[in-house]
């Protein structure tokens, strides 16, 4: 009993203890750490804040000698972090799957640099993770999971207040909430579809230069990214310093692409390129094939739905009309070589399916009129059997010696 | 043969019409006989080639689609007619002393319907009748000390796969066509030596009549009737086929998981949608089992309906049998709907 007493004590965490019991401030980080990530794996406020854990004595388990240090200033935020999450080490033993390099990536991190010449108004690890709350990233309720990560970045970012001072603009979040990649991740639930860490970085967080914007793009997009390096565009581009995919799909706010892009009142050739230059020719006949293929796949798809509805099997032919949908993928990946000619490849690959498809479904709704006259003759066929057994019925029963017994 | 067809007559009263519904039941039995034929000659029973096989009779087949649809729609027809026939044998008490043995038969016949509904089911082997075989198959295997046994001996292993189809496939074309041929002859044979029942009022009216009950000859006059009735459940059958022709859906994959909203065919919704009312413990029991308990307990009884039909005194129970006749029929319509719909 004395032994399972000392054991007891020892592991005891005399600051959750008392703390627990205080008032407001004093009792919320206590409250709060039972959700924190690190208490799960045993470490302490002692860990971070230094003191005696152990020490049922507040002016011993506080002591300054012991280093304890109430509030930890924030300049000195990412070091403290950084003595166990750069430990390879230390962190093998709780997670030795983790990278770190968080704190070598945030001191090249504009936040960083920023940090190191005593702007305090930067974010620090605790700005993005929480404090005394700290959840693993996958954790939903974590202000760093992807659902939430945009705005725990909008927290400070889509604050004009907190960006006034370095001059930065505060409609990214507003504009990324409009755009496919939210819409990805917001709506459709997709965690990997991208958000501000990954194109920004996250503890590394900068700015992507105009000359690496393909590049981050690419990271997803990869055939675009090729294409692209071998258009006419990327060394037009790379001369006037603009950068690359931005310049037509903008940044934050990026929209699903459709063939308005290239032809139309809003099309975003147009920003460079008069309609009846070699370039806005070019790009109204990519348009065009585009279109065609897409009108030819609507056309298809409705005569298939309309003969699927009438219980017609034309699964080979929707198998089949796939086909034309990667078609028109491809098609519009095509369209990042900015030559009519290499749109025109997968535009007429998808042209030759639809118009087997359509005929397909043509066929199955000339096969349900068939069906239908068909049923009509045999219907016909029977009430007349029917009614000549009514009548054979009725002249039997009308003798004198009919079949019923009395 | 003239003989027996001279002398062979039906009783002639306001119920006659319920009379049509067994011969419907045979008429709907023989298409489902000469479709499956049909079939045979191009079905494929396994997995990677059943599907195919049956998409290739809907679309590259002349009349596959035709003969595949009157198949699936007459199974269903069948079984609604089978259901019909006895619920009017309950009705008009023709059940009753010296018919138990012709009512044991057709329950009989009855069950090897649900069978052949039930394995019939899994042959095209798309995704929802995989996922209704499999949950179909975990019920059997709930059943107490035999469950997982049987449910072994059903999937041919320990989930559904390739052998339950051909396992399946050897049910419903050999072993339940060869039952139900011998076991309808029995039945048949038991018509005829017994004839067509009259029920009690009838009888009891024209007693106190003093006139014999009306008859009519079965041959020419109900056996022509009889034949319109075919006629007309032939039209309705192309009519359904042609109009709605029977849906392949889409291939089974055994790594998929299970499509939301699931169910079996609708003879099977009742039972299927009361196990999922009972909650999964009762007591000490779990509720699967209880539920299949009580659905063995409720069969059994209705089975031996001509037996509790009549008191130790010879009296007919009249009441209780149309009361359980009405609850049971208001319990399936109920279930069915409620599992359809929810």
């Amino acid at each position: 009993m004395v032994l399972s007493f000392t054991v007891s004590l020892s592991a005891a965490d005399t600051c959750v203890e008392c703390h627990s019991v205080l008032d407001g401030n004093l009792q919320a980080p206590a409250k709060a750490f039972s959700n924190d990530i690190h208490s799960r794996f045993g470490l302490s406020c002692a860990d971070c804040h230094g003191g005696d854990r152990t020490a049922s004595d507040p002016e011993q388990s506080m002591s300054r000698a012991h280093g304890f240090m109430g509030r930890i200033p924030r300049t000195a935020i990412p070091e403290r972090c950084g003595g166990c999450h750069s430990n390879a080490a230390f962190m093998q033993k709780y997670k030795p799957r983790q990278r770190v390099d968080q704190l070598a990536q945030y001191r090249t991190s504009v936040h960083g640099k920023r940090l190191a010449t005593g702007d305090t108004a930067v974010a620090t690890c605790i700005d993005c993770h929480s404090v005394h709350d700290i959840r693993e990233t996958k954790d939903p309720l974590s202000p760093v999971h992807p659902l939430r990560l945009p705005e725990t970045c909008a927290r400070c970012h889509a604050d004009a207040s907190h960006m006034a001072k370095y001059k930065l603009a505060t409609d990214q979040f507003a504009g990324y909430r409009k755009s496919v990649h939210w819409e990805a991740l917001a709506q459709r639930g997709d965690l990997s579809a991208p958000s501000c860490a990954s194109c920004h970085g996250n503890h590394g967080a900068q700015p992507p230069d105009v000359a690496s914007v393909a590049a981050v793009c690419g990271t997803c997009h990869v055939m675009m990214e090729d294409l692209y390096k071998g258009s006419p565009h990327a060394p037009v581009f790379a001369s006037m310093g603009a950068a690359g995919c931005v310049v037509c799909h903008g940044n934050h706010e990026i929209k699903q692409p459709s063939t308005g892009m290239l032809a139309g009142p809003n099309a975003v050739c147009r920003q460079c390129h008069d309609s009846d230059s070699a370039g806005g020719k070019a790009a109204a006949e990519m348009a065009q094939q585009m279109a065609r293929l897409d009108k030819a796949i609507q056309k298809s798809d409705q005569v298939l739905a309309l003969a699927q509805q009438s219980g017609m099997e034309v699964s080979e032919a929707l198998l089949r009309q796939r086909g034309a949908k990667e078609a028109l993928v491809k098609a519009a990946v095509a369209i990042h070589a900015f030559q009519p000619a290499a749109v025109q490849k997968p535009v007429q690959e998808g042209l030759a399916i639809t118009a087997e498809t359509f005929r397909a479904g043509v066929s199955a709704l000339d096969e349900r009129r068939y069906r239908r006259i068909g049923l009509g003759v045999s219907l016909t066929a029977i009430l007349i059997t029917m009614l000549g057994l009514g009548l054979a019925i009725r002249t039997i029963e009308s003798r004198k010696h009919d079949g019923k017994i009395a | 043969m003239r003989k027996f067809l001279a002398h062979k007559t039906v009783p002639v009263h306001a119920g006659t019409m319920w009379y049509y519904f067994g011969g419907i039941t045979l008429f709907l039995f023989i298409i489902q006989v000469l479709t499956g034929t049909l079939l045979l000659l191009y079905y494929r029973p396994s997995p990677g080639e059943a599907y195919e096989s049956v998409q290739f009779i809907m679309t590259r087949v002349q009349f596959g689609w035709l003969v595949r649809s009157i198949h699936s729609w007459s199974a269903n027809l069948m079984i609604l007619a089978a259901f019909i026939h006895m619920f009017s044998v309950v009705f008009l008490r023709a059940f009753r002393r010296p018919r138990e043995l012709t009512w044991l038969s057709g329950i009989a016949l009855l069950g090897l319907a649900l069978g052949f509904g039930f394995s019939g089911y899994l042959l095209p082997w798309n995704t929802v009748s995989y996922f209704a075989t499999k949950v179909g198959t975990d019920m059997a295997a709930a059943v107490p000390v035999m469950g997982h046994p049987l449910a072994r001996f059903l999937r041919g292993g320990n989930d559904v796969g390739g052998a339950t189809l051909t396992r399946f496939f050897g049910f419903h074309v050999a072993v339940l066509p060869g039952l139900t041929t011998l076991l309808l002859l029995g039945h048949l044979a038991l018509v005829q030596k017994h004839g067509i029942s009259s029920p009690r009022w009838v009888v009891e009216e024209y007693q106190h009549k003093r006139m014999p009950i009306p008859q009519m000859a079965f041959f020419p006059n109900f056996f022509l009737r009889e034949l319109m009735a075919w006629y007309a459940a032939l039209g309705v059958l192309g009519s359904l086929a042609a109009l709605f022709p029977w849906e392949l859906g889409v291939k089974a994959d055994p790594f998929a998981p299970a499509p939301a909203g699931i169910r079996p065919e609708w003879y099977f919704l009742a039972p299927f949608y009361t196990l999922k009312l009972i909650p999964s413990h009762v007591w000490v029991f779990e509720g699967e089992l209880v539920g299949l308990l009580g659905f063995g307990l409720l069969a059994l009884w209705w089975v031996a309906l001509p037996f509790w039909a009549v008191d130790r005194k010879g009296v007919e129970r009249t009441r209780g049998v149309t009361g359980a006749g009405v609850l049971l029929l208001a319990y399936l319509i109920t279930f069915s709907a409620l599992g359809y719909w929810k």
